[in-house]
């Protein structure tokens, strides 16, 4: 059965070729499948937002293979990048994710303009359903600016789903909040990895977070120092 | 068709909102530069216009003559020879242009002419009583000079009529001689002695002439003149005053005569005119460039604010040329809006100077109008460079690296 996504040997180095090149991820190997709730943690400095761009098709690998749904990437130009992008991947990051001059609701029909050119009623529909599901069905016209940083993470998260796609990335979703907010955007996501299917990737720093996950990637200097199923169920 | 840019137009009316302050400023900006572009192209070619008019009204747009009197030598020099003369030029005298009825029809025949009168010009005295005035006698036809010149409406009193023994002067000749329609002047030229009834005073536009000009019938100048029969020169009034030149080039080849355009005849006017046109090219070229320099320097500074919302975008799935579509709107947007609110701008100005800046007599100096092929044409110009002036800031947001975008 091919993987959802598969990488094998992923080296990053930045600055390549000048004085202060420098390698951050050594030699990564992983694979994720469909459904999976995996939480990838390390130090700082580990390389783990490095790793999670080039999962999310933002940053190029130095060597490598990195194949989704069996195809490789690494010979993809930027508009073959941007269309896996759109059909595979939703991204939640820690801030400064909303657009601040569009509503709730208008950054959740960000995705479906951007792909048609327009929003049709129907998806207006589902952004307007994603809004309430994740509890902001009373802040829909709302610019993130009048949303508070727990709120602003769920119409993130209603962003990345909107579209189902087969795998959402989130660096540190809830590294920005306070411990009532954050345990609230984890659930809200369990909830829709359980309602959709949906495969997570999430890096994150809190330990009580990550024991939550099914699979837990550790990263240490850029290599993978465990990758463990927890057997836990959120 | 409906969605037709609808994710780049949505983005790109968002982003001039946000920056608030910056839009309104480079978009008053662009309706200032449109305005001064417009208004200045209106208020030059309404000059140009009046001035064309006013000295095309009273003269011939090509006028044909015999050709200069030479001194031709008297004998064909040996091959061998040098010749040294000293010659002196000839007197011009008045001299008919040979077979001048039958000119008359080719160059009436010819599509680009518009009217042809023939006429015999000469100089003279006309004399009343006491006083007598240097005058330039014109003998024409009535109907066909009127053609040329607008005769009829240049009369300031009396009605105009060129029966035999009646002639038409100018209204500071009458006042110097003390004449008024109906009264009686005598025309001496050389030898002959005429007498003609004023019928009409005409004001041609300068006072110099309105001094001098005299107009009698055509064979009353040929026997003052003494060229019975004759015509010195032919007057050519023609569809398009701009093709004078080429034509009158193109008579001159045909027929041994002397052809000469309004242009070479008003030379200096007509350089002036051509300088005043250069300079005008030199402003509004000088201010398309501070406009597009207007708009780049905006969104340049723009695609760096944005660079993490142009970050998110590129991560939930924005193409590069999403991303440059939406900053090539920007100026277009910018372009077009500033440029609309510039024409209005220029139109209120052009009204302004209509109904302030007056003449002497209390009416408009000329009509300036903005005419809406050229006001059209100017906010084409504006937009298309709010366009070219975003091209360097739309290709960096497309070339933005997203992941430098989203960590910053
Ligand atoms: N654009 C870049 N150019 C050069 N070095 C970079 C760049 N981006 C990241 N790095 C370096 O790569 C290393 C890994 O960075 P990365 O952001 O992936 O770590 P991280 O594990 O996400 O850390 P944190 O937990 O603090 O977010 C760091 O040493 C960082 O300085
Ligand atoms: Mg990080």
């Amino acid at each position: 059965m091919t993987r959802l996504i598969e990488l094998v040997g992923i080296h990053k180095s930045y600055n390549l070729g000048l004085p202060n090149e420098a390698e951050v991820l050594h030699g990564v190997s992983f694979a994720i499948d469909r459904g999976e709730f995996v939480a990838l943690i390390g130090p700082s400095g580990s390389g783990k937002s490095t790793l999670l761009n080039i999962v999310g098709l933002l940053e190029r690998l130095t060597a490598g293979s990195y194949r989704i749904e069996g195809e490789e990437t690494s010979g993809l130009d930027d508009a073959g990048l941007t269309l896996r992008r759109r059909a595979v991947l939703g991204f939640v990051f820690q801030f400064h994710h909303l657009l601040p001059a569009f509503s709730a609701l208008e950054n959740v029909t960000l995705p479906a303009l951007m792909r048609e050119g327009r929003v049709t009623s129907a998806q207006q529909e589902r952004a307007r359903a994603m809004l309430a599901a994740v509890g902001l069905g009373n802040d829909m016209q709302k610019r993130p600016g009048e949303l508070s940083g727990g709120m602003q993470q769920r119409v993130a998260i209603a962003r990345a789903l909107v579209l189902e796609p087969p795998l959402v990335l989130a660096d540190e979703p809830t590294g920005n909040l306070d411990r009532a907010s954050s345990d609230e955007v984890f659930v809200l996501m369990r909830r829709m990895h359980a309602e959709l299917n949906t495969s997570f990737l999430i890096v994150t720093h809190d330990p009580r977070l990550a024991a939550r996950c099914d699979r837990v990637i550790e990263l240490v200097d850029g290599h993978i120092e465990s990758d463990t199923s927890t057997g836990a169920t959120g | 068709m409906v969605n037709w840019l609808g994710f780049e137009r949505r983005v790109a009316i968002r982003f001039l909102r946000e920056g608030r302050m910056q839009t309104v400023l480079i978009i008053v900006g662009v309706a200032a530069g449109v305005a001064v572009v417009a208004y200045i192209s209106a208020l030059i070619t309404g000059l140009q216009r009046n001035t064309l008019e006013k000295t095309l009204g009273a003269q011939a747009h090509v006028t044909v003559s015999a050709r200069d009197d030479v001194v031709i030598p008297a004998r064909e020099p040996a091959a061998d020879t040098a010749v040294l003369v000293q010659t002196q030029p000839r007197v011009q005298r008045p001299r008919t242009i040979v077979n001048w009825q039958s000119l008359v029809p080719v160059l009436e025949a010819m599509p680009a002419v518009a009217a042809v009168s023939p006429m015999v010009a000469g100089a003279g005295l006309a004399q009343r009583g006491e006083a007598s005035k240097s005058i330039a006698l014109m003998g024409v036809d009535l109907d066909r000079y009127d053609r040329i010149v607008h005769l009829r409406s240049k009369v300031v009193q009396g009605e105009p009529r060129l029966g035999p023994g009646e002639g038409i002067i100018g209204r500071e000749l009458a006042d110097d001689l003390g004449v008024r329609v109906g009264d009686r002047i005598s025309l001496v030229t050389g030898t002959i002695t005429d007498s003609l009834r004023v019928t009409a005073l005409v004001d041609l536009g300068v006072r110099e002439l309105n001094r001098r000009t005299v107009i009698v019938p055509l064979r009353a100048a040929q026997s003052l003149v003494g060229l019975p029969g004759g015509a010195t020169g032919i007057d050519l009034a023609l569809v398009d005053v701009w093709a004078a030149k080429a034509l009158a080039a193109d008579l001159s080849q045909r027929f041994p005569y002397k052809v000469e355009s309004w242009q070479e005849a008003n030379s200096q006017l007509v350089s002036a005119l051509n300088a005043q046109s250069v300079s005008t090219a030199l402003i509004r070229g000088v201010v398309m460039v501070v406009v597009v320099l207007g708009i780049a320097s905006v969104l340049v500074v723009s695609v760096v604010q944005k660079q993490r919302e142009i970050g998110i975008l590129r991560a939930i799935g924005a193409t590069q040329g999403q991303m440059l579509r939406v900053f090539l709107l920007q100026g277009a947007i910018v372009g077009a809006v500033g440029s609309t609110l510039g024409v209005l701008l220029a139109v209120g100005l052009i009204k302004a100077f209509t109904t302030f800046v007056r003449g002497s007599d209390g009416l408009p100096l000329f009509a300036i109008t903005l005419a809406p092929s050229l006001a059209l044409s100017i906010a084409g110009i504006a937009t298309v460079c709010g366009v070219l002036a975003a091209v360097a800031p739309a290709r960096r947001a497309a070339a933005l690296d997203p992941a430098q975008a989203i960590r910053l």
